[in-house]
């Protein structure tokens, strides 16, 4: 279990509570600038907290040896910056240093699952965005974590690749991996999270199943937008009520 | 041991023995007098700290450039080689600039200025400004190091002073002994090793430094080997050769197309072709038909810009 207890970050974070499940697919909603990254980054032990303290499998993460915390937690940042034209399988390869290994097995099993195993020897920068996303996300899955933490990993993908990224991550909760993820898109949170958290000016507004986090008042009262949810559970779409 | 690593390594063993054959009079083993005086005392020593010096900076370059994912970054920014330079000029300054002293001093200058970047930015609340306190630390370093230099040439206390510093600052191996080479050998490999240590750590920073951090990575830790690595290898570069440029900066540019662009995979390569660019320009330096012989720096500034604008060049072309 990976919790934020009291969590606050001066400016930020304010009092978070909360107790993410292994095994699910956790969204992190809120307005641009409600502390979405900033949570992520606590709870992948990157930030330092200035109360409170998060805690994975009820241990504090913030005395543990950065190399034991990074083969638990994988964590995946918003800006996808490659410095350097590395090939997609050096890329991935990356994901295998809190080990120390070259962890071949687990390099090619993350480059099957995100379908990027043709791709192993191409140049990061011969790749489309959604091919690089892919890569990028196998380079999180090389570690092998226990805990997956994506900031905005469907942003900017179309929507063959955002289906297809969302696939891998579903399949890695499945085999009892904690997938936390911040998500712009109410509705890909509303039909894929198993639970939603939504942050409003570094506060938790509401920590429950979708239908109950982003009911129309909670969007209404942290959005400011009058909106109205179509289709059937598991396929919402959100349209806005002038 | 890789491509670049192999290939480097060959054209090295076959300059070597050929850049103690060469110079303003080419020895022949058999018939010029005093050959073995001239390759022991003269020409080995002046070879083996060409591919020292050279390898320092390659690799520093390498490193650097890796830390700052950026391919601009040169060794030089960090105020290292300025530290080092501005502690030699002073001992040319107060005219105690004996074969010993003169690089203890500069090794002083150097020592000073790494730890004034590890105090400055070695312990930053935030580690996300690391970076950009590192660079802007060395920056100012560099430039209070520069005025400290001008300022001790412009109050030299007379013309000799002030030409043997200006000149000592234009870098060369001319006249260099096994002295200078039992100081700078084991300071540099000892930063070798520093660079060789953070290779994985570079190649983290690959993905930005909040990813790497998330892989593990210390930026305290990363830093200190930065400092340590570099300020070895370029601080002791500088006390037996004075300010020789561009090398950290060309080297891992012409050797990156022939790795596979992780940092990791840059050092020893760029180690082995600094070694071969420093060895071959001062052979250059030492047969142009010249009256007074080349500075090394200067001839390596005068190879290194224009080649590095040819560069800038074909990178605007390419984009």
């Amino acid at each position: 279990m990976l919790e934020t207890c009291n969590l606050s970050i001066a400016d930020r974070l304010n009092s978070v509570t909360t107790a993410l499940q292994p095994g699910t697919i956790t969204a992190i909603c809120g307005p641009n600038g409600a502390g979405k990254s900033t949570l992520l980054s606590a709870l992948a032990g990157l930030l330092a907290a200035d109360e409170g303290e998060v805690l994975l499998d009820g241990a504090p993460l913030s005395p543990m040896p950065p190399r034991e915390r990074a083969r638990a937690i994988g964590y995946l940042p918003q800006s996808g910056e490659v410095a350097w034209d590395v090939s997609v399988a050096n890329l991935v390869a990356l994901g295998r240093l809190p080990h120390g290994d070259a962890g071949k097995f687990a390099v090619a099993s993350a480059l099957a699952a995100t379908a990027m195993s043709d791709f192993a020897a191409r140049p990061m920068s011969t790749l489309s965005g959604g091919e690089k996303a892919r890569a990028l996300l196998a380079r999180v899955l090389a570690g092998e974590p226990r805990w997956i933490l994506a900031d905005e990993p469907l942003a900017a993908l179309d929507l063959a690749h955002q289906f297809g990224l969302l696939k891998v991550l579903r399949a890695q909760a499945d085999s009892g991996v904690g997938v936390v993820l911040v998500v712009h898109d109410l509705a890909l949170a509303m039909n894929h999270a198993d639970r939603v958290l939504v942050l409003d000016d570094g506060r938790l507004k509401a920590d429950s199943a979708p239908e109950e986090a982003l009911s129309l008042d909670i969007i209404n009262d942290v959005w400011g937008v009058k909106a109205r949810w179509l289709g059937e559970p598991g396929q919402r779409a959100l349209t806005t009520i002038e | 041991m890789n491509r670049a690593s192999l290939i480097f390594a060959a054209l090295l063993l076959i300059a070597v023995p050929l850049s103690l054959l060469a110079g303003r009079v080419w020895v022949d083993p058999d018939t010029t007098p005093n050959a073995f005086a001239i390759l022991a005392e003269l020409r080995l020593p002046r070879a083996v700290l060409a591919v020292v010096i050279g390898a320092g900076l390659g690799a520093a370059g390498a490193a650097m450039q890796g830390y700052l994912r950026n391919p601009l970054a040169d060794p030089g920014l960090f105020g290292i080689a300025p530290g080092a330079a501005l502690g030699a000029v002073i001992a040319l300054y107060i005219g105690v600039a004996s074969a010993i002293l003169l690089p203890l001093f500069a090794l002083v200058g150097a020592g000073g200025a790494m730890a004034l970047l590890a105090l400055i930015a070695g312990r930053t609340a935030n580690p996300a400004n690391g970076i950009a306190l590192f660079t802007l630390a060395g920056m100012m370093i560099a430039s209070l190091a520069g005025a400290l230099t001008s300022l001790a040439i412009s109050l030299a206390p007379n013309a000799f002073a002030m030409s043997s510093i200006v000149t000592w600052l234009m870098g060369a191996l001319t006249d260099r002994s096994w002295a200078d080479v039992t100081l700078a050998t084991p300071l540099t490999l000892a930063g070798l090793a520093a660079l060789w240590w953070a290779r994985r750590d570079l190649d983290a920073m690959t993905l930005g430094e909040p990813a790497a951090r998330s892989l593990g990575v210390s930026p305290g830790r990363l830093m200190a080997l930065l400092v340590v690595g570099t300020g070895l290898t370029v601080g002791s570069g500088v006390a037996v050769a004075g300010i020789i440029g561009f090398v950290g900066l060309i080297v891992p540019h012409l050797v990156r197309p022939l790795t596979d662009k992780r940092p990791s995979s840059l050092i020893v390569p760029s180690a082995l072709a600094g070694a071969l660019l420093v060895l071959v320009a001062d052979v250059v330096v030492r047969i142009l038909p010249l009256v007074t012989e080349l500075r090394l720096g200067i001839a390596l500034s005068l190879i290194g810009a224009p080649f590095f604008l040819m560069l800038l060049l074909r990178m605007r072309r390419a984009a």
